[in-house]
């Protein structure tokens, strides 16, 4: 380091430019600044605005942009009205809706309905749950991995059905209908799960690929073939899952008949969304009738059922009262159904036509209800109980199988329904035997105020349920869910939460035990303190700990502590509560564990509104900070290492020691040694430790006593040791000059020149290129802008008495000089001409900003003209170094950067040197023909020079050729 | 153009029972491109016969051909084409008694039956709305599983054609299944009204007709087949009319 200020090296700094008389006679005339003057002079003058006249940064009133509907409006207006003086800011109304793409946002928003439906009552708002978010959790709940099998041929239908003299012609009419291709039997034995997936997915292709190529009977055949199967129910526990394919298959075949038919009545243009019956031409009809006739022949219920249910919307083709004449015999028509199983679920797809086409319709969806309840005996009969014995499912599974069809049947009847008609479903409800199941669904799909509001009648009924039927953790489980989203009255709170603890303790499976204990978390938490969320977390510990039972349930575990989260945002609250950390100590995967330390930060930056020293806090946070940190290895990504970074960063921000500098000094330390491997906050520590010494400095009035300039200097010294280790360079730099300058402000100039001297010494390693964000970049304006500041920090450093005069000035430029600068780069003349500046301003009697309390070199020099010698001697080296480079841009290719060099070097004179100066005026005036003479200087920028030397400009005007 | 009928019961020569042809274009020469000629004659049957509906079943076949031949000069062969078009009768009467019949089911009532005290016992009660039903209409009704000792596998509608005729050799008959609908299929829930609801087709099925020489009727059975494959069916006649 020492080498480079070395007095030695001084003279390295070129010298041997011929002109030099001139320029030195021009810089000893550096233009004498009273900058308090300046700034008078060139303050703006304060214009009252008056009220009406316009301005643009007016607070901008706008007139309707919500309150109307559709089409294009909203102008934005200048109001002239004394209401403007409600939103100072134009920048928030802006953010309301004012500018023109959220504008037409907002209006295709509020457009999108009304073109989609005609009727707002009969619409299904946003509060009912669509069925699309059920299919998924259906389809991973409902697994199997026992062998399925596909029958895409009923070969026993010819040999039983008793005809006895059927026409050819008759035959093969009704064997069309039933095989898929002519003649062939396809019965697909032995797939697994994902195989049958992969089929059905097949079928579903075909019947959009028999569509497309106008196959309309094969398509309608594959249909009827997917609604075979669902009267299939060899391996039951197979069968919610396979519902829901197979339904997705009808859905797409009816969406496809629909559309034909409603394109059919396009013709000559299209008709509206609520269209009537008038407006559909006879083809169309026709067409639709068809379809109708076809389905009505379906030989066996349960396609003709389900295949009739997924064109209902074609009624609307018919007539105007198609769906509610429809749907009364669809729902009647279930009744032939035998297996339960078949038959709710049958209803549910009804039920689920039947929202989608007629909501309004609450009829048929009742009677579906009441239907099932009527025929709800047949769960609990000897078919059903045989075909368990057989297929070896026990009864609680089986029930739980209904469940998805049931809460869907449920949620249609309940959506928007009056309480009197809820009340009475579940008087009938209770009437029944057995009737867990439907206990079960009427607290998952009712509204959560009813059932909260009667929490504890259900709690009395849960209790009343027979043991072997359906399971009761989740009976509580649906309580659970209810509750979590509605408050049963106050008084009820504690003995529902002590009823519902009873049974889930007693769960013996640990995975149904926190699958329903998850639940119930959240009514702990919304309603108790950490008293009783403690006492749940005991007990969720002692469940999940006995043969590592946690390892499977770290998505319900991160459930429950997401929920505390939620819930309790005071973490002094949080962390004392015992059961907390050792809760924490159950994730022991170790992704899993960082993401819960994640969340936990998370909420803690969020939430946490003023600093803390507690030491509850303080230990525990370091601690799961400590787990983020260790979880970087060399695979980690840059992604997942900043926002680890970031959220330890947040950590650091918020601790605090107040008035104990040293303890937050000592914990900085701590912290450096904690998270060494994430570069981020190593720089916030950094940071944090600048701001301590500048905060002693505050307390300290700006006059250090010993203990405290001892205690500057250690946090210098902390500062100094940390940033070599850091590997971004840029980082590096900036952090050795602003703690230079820190160090100045704490009047430590030892300790500001090493790190001034230390970042003078890190510049030739900075790489020509760096990476930003991923792209690689050139470095030059980077380092150009770093030059700079570090240029200007310069004025304010006092010379070191053992060195020579401005040596940090000789060293930096040294530096420049030697960088590999890019070729056909005039970054190192830029820097030359920023440094002229610096030196006139450093020539000044009194310089333009100081440092409270540290000498600058205007007091150590005095104006000694020595001093200002060697300022001249250098402007006149770089001065000559600039002209060089000039010329030899004159030579090449290079005119367009003469003109503009040429163009800053005069601005720059302009600024800063004296012009009434003739030589200098000579030479400015040359700068000025050269940066205009080829034409590429922009004389608008060159025009709209600073006022503060409009005069100068003046006095050159007379030499403008 | 000419316009034939055929009528054929027994393999017996066709009946001719409407013909009648007009000119639709006097000689002359058909201008180049697209010519259209309209035409219309009424439709009258011939002497003292009737015109049915269009019918294509298996001993009787009532069809109507529309021919249009084109006379062309020497050297140029004539030409000929025939086509199929369907007749509909006028509504026959404006008001149909519906006729409503209940029927009850148990052993007792079947006949034909070997050994009555093998049957399982069992009782199924029902009504049809209609079994004088409107060609357009469904066939409506409900039947209700009151008891059965042995589980049901399904139940189903059967509609039968029956066509007879009359000839020199004596007369014919011909029973034809036009369509089967399942409306109950499994163990059906005791004591719960099943819906009856069969749609007609539209192509096998036409009114009752009863001429001299011919009939064509239809019938629906119950057919209710047990889980031990016992067969039950019941028979009811249905007299189709278009109103």
């Amino acid at each position: 380091m020492g080498s480079v200020y070395s007095p030695n090296s001084c003279p390295n700094f070129p010298t041997r430019f011929h002109s030099i008389a001139l320029y030195s006679v021009f810089f000893r005339h550096a233009r004498v600044r009273k900058y308090g003057a300046e700034l008078q002079r060139c303050r703006l003058d304060a214009v009252p605005v008056d009220l009406g006249d316009y301005h643009p940064l007016k607070p901008i009133t706008v007139t309707d942009s919500r309150s109307r509907r559709g089409g294009r409006k909203g102008s934005t207006s200048s109001s002239s009205s004394s209401s403007s003086s409600v939103a100072p800011d134009p920048l928030s109304s802006m953010l309301e809706g004012t500018d023109p793409l959220s504008l037409f946002a907002a209006a295709s928003a509020s457009e999108t309905p009304t073109l989609s439906h005609s009727k707002n009552e009969e619409e299904v708002g946003a509060d009912f749950e669509p069925w699309s978010a059920k299919r998924g959790e259906i389809l991973a709940r409902f697994t199997t991995t026992e062998k399925l099998s596909i029958n895409l041929f009923m070969g026993s239908d010819k040999t039983s059905s008793p005809s006895s003299a059927v026409s050819e012609k008759v035959r093969t009419r009704l064997e069309e209908l039933d095989d898929l291709e002519e003649g062939s039997q396809r019965e697909l034995l032995n797939l697994s799960q994902q195989d049958y997936v992969n089929r059905i997915e097949e079928l579903n292709q075909s019947l959009k690929e028999a569509w497309s190529s106008d196959q309309k009977v094969k398509a309608l055949k594959i249909v009827i073939q997917c609604s075979k199967l669902l009267s299939d129910t060899s391996v039951i526990q197979f069968y919610p899952s396979k519902f829901v394919l197979i339904t997705d298959i009808l859905d797409t075949f009816g969406r496809l008949v629909y559309e034909r038919i409603w394109s059919m009545c396009s013709d000559p243009r299209p008709i509206p969304d609520s269209f009537s019956v008038e407006d559909v031409n006879d083809t169309a009809k026709e067409t639709c009738l068809n379809w109708f006739f076809k389905i009505a022949s379906i030989r066996e219920l349960i396609p003709r059922l389900y295949v009739e249910a997924a064109i209902l919307k074609c009624n609307r083709f018919l007539n105007k009262t198609g769906i509610q004449e429809t749907l009364p015999r669809l729902t009647a028509m279930i009744r032939g159904i035998g297996d339960p199983l078949v038959a709710v679920y049958a209803r549910a797809y009804l039920c689920r036509v039947g929202m989608e086409v007629a909501p309004h319709l609450k009829d048929s969806l009742n009677k579906n209800f009441f239907d099932l309840l009527a025929s709800f005996r047949q769960i609990h009969g000897d078919t059903v109980q045989n075909q368990l014995v057989i297929q070896r499912v026990e009864i609680p599974v089986y029930l739980t199988l209904y469940s998805p069809a049931i809460h869907w049947i449920l949620q249609c009847v309940a959506y928007r329904a009056p309480d009197v008609l809820l009340t009475e479903m579940m008087e009938r409800c209770k009437k029944l035997g057995n009737n867990a199941l439907l206990l079960n669904s009427v607290m998952w799909a009712f509204r959560p105020e009813f059932v909260a509001a009667r929490a504890t009648d259900f709690i009395g009924m849960i209790k009343d349920c027979d043991e072997a039927g359906f399971p009761k953790h989740l009976l509580f489980g649906s309580l659970g869910r209810s509750l979590a989203c509605a408050d049963p009255p106050e008084s009820e709170r504690l003995p529902i939460l002590n009823e519902a603890w009873k049974v889930i303790t007693k769960v013996r499976s640990p995975q149904d035990y926190i699958n329903c204990a998850e639940i119930w978390v959240e009514f702990t938490c919304r309603h108790f303190t950490k008293r009783e969320v403690n006492t749940v977390l005991a007990d969720i510990i002692k469940h999940m700990t006995p043969d590592r039972a946690f390892e499977d349930a770290y998505p319900q575990l991160q459930s429950v502590m997401k929920k505390i989260l939620t819930y309790f945002h005071n973490f002094s609250v949080l962390f004392s509560m015992e059961k907390f950390l050792p809760f924490l100590d159950m994730f022991q995967k170790d992704s899993v564990r960082v993401e819960v330390c994640k969340s936990i930060m998370e909420v803690f930056i969020k939430h946490q509104q003023e600093p803390t020293r507690d030491p509850v806090i303080l230990n525990a946070l370091l601690h799961v900070c400590k787990t983020m940190h260790d979880s970087v290895n060399a695979l980690t990504v840059e992604d997942e290492k900043r926002s680890l970074a970031l959220l330890i960063n947040g950590f650091i921000r918020m601790v605090s020691f107040g008035r104990d500098f040293e303890q937050q000094l000592s914990f900085c330390v701590e912290a450096r040694a904690t998270f060494c491997n994430l570069e981020p906050v190593i720089i916030q520590l950094i940071h944090t430790v600048n701001q301590l010494a500048m905060e002693t400095r505050r307390v300290m009035g700006g006059s250090h006593s010993r203990k405290t300039a001892a205690f500057v200097r250690a946090c210098a010294a902390y500062s100094f040791i940390t940033i070599p280790s850091l590997t971004s360079i840029f980082s590096r730099l900036h952090l050795y000059l602003l703690s230079g300058q820190v160090a100045l402000a704490n009047q430590c100039l030892s300790q500001a020149d090493a790190f001034l001297k230390a970042a003078v010494s890190v510049l030739p390693e900075v790489p020509r290129t760096i990476s930003v964000e991923g792209k690689q970049r050139s470095s030059e304006a980077f380092l150009l802008d770093f030059i700079n500041s570090f240029l200007s920090t310069l004025l304010v450093v006092p010379d070191h008495p053992e060195q020579g005069v401005l040596y940090l000035v000789r060293g930096l430029l040294n530096m420049v000089q030697d960088y590999t600068w890019e070729d056909n780069s005039d970054a190192k003349v830029r820097v030359y001409i920023s440094a002229l500046p610096l030196l006139a301003a450093m020539s000044q009697e009194s310089y333009l900003y100081t440092i409270p309390k540290v000498d600058s070199n205007e007091t150590l020099y005095g104006g000694d003209p020595k001093f200002v010698a060697e300022i001249s001697r250098l402007c006149e080296t770089l001065i000559g170094q600039v002209l060089d480079h000039l010329k030899t841009l004159g030579r090449e290719e290079g005119v367009r950067r003469q003109g503009s060099l040429a163009f800053s070097l005069f601005s720059t004179l302009l600024a800063h040197g004296d012009l009434r100066n003739n030589k200098l005026n000579q030479l400015a005036v040359n700068l000025w023909n050269l940066s205009h003479k080829n034409g590429h200087c922009d004389t608008r920028t060159s025009v709209s020079l600073s006022p503060t030397y409009t005069f100068s400009y003046k006095l050159l005007n007379d030499f403008h050729p | 153009g000419k316009f034939v009928n055929d009528l054929s019961i027994c393999r017996a020569s066709p009946i001719q029972l409407i013909s009648s042809n007009i000119e639709v274009a006097k000689p002359g020469k058909v201008p180049g491109g697209k010519t259209e000629i309209p035409f219309e004659f009424p439709l009258q049957a011939k002497g003292n016969k009737m015109l049915y509906e269009t019918y294509h079943g298996v001993f009787v076949n009532i069809q109507y051909t529309l021919r249009c031949d084109m006379r062309r000069p020497l050297l140029a062969k004539d030409l000929s084409k025939t086509c199929e078009f369907m007749l509909h009768c006028q509504p026959q009467k404006s008001k149909v008694q519906p006729t409503p019949v209940d029927f009850t089911i148990t052993p007792e009532t079947l006949q034909n039956v070997k050994e009555r005290t093998s049957l399982p016992k069992f009782v199924i009660r029902g009504h049809l709305d209609a079994t004088n039903c409107v060609i357009t209409q469904p066939l409506t009704g409900e039947l209700v599983v009151e008891s059965s000792e042995v589980a049901i596998k399904s139940i189903e509608l059967q509609l039968v054609r029956v066509e007879t005729c009359g000839c020199a050799e004596g007369y014919a008959r011909d029973a034809t299944e036009i369509q089967n609908i399942q409306i109950a299929e499994g163990d059906v829930c005791h004591g719960l009204p099943i819906p009856i609801y069969m749609v007609f087709p539209r192509l096998f099925t036409c009114p009752t007709l009863e001429t001299t020489n011919f009939k064509v009727e239809f019938e629906v059975n119950v057919v209710i087949v047990l889980h031990d494959d016992h067969l039950i069916t019941e028979n009811f006649p249905l007299k189709l009319c278009r109103v």
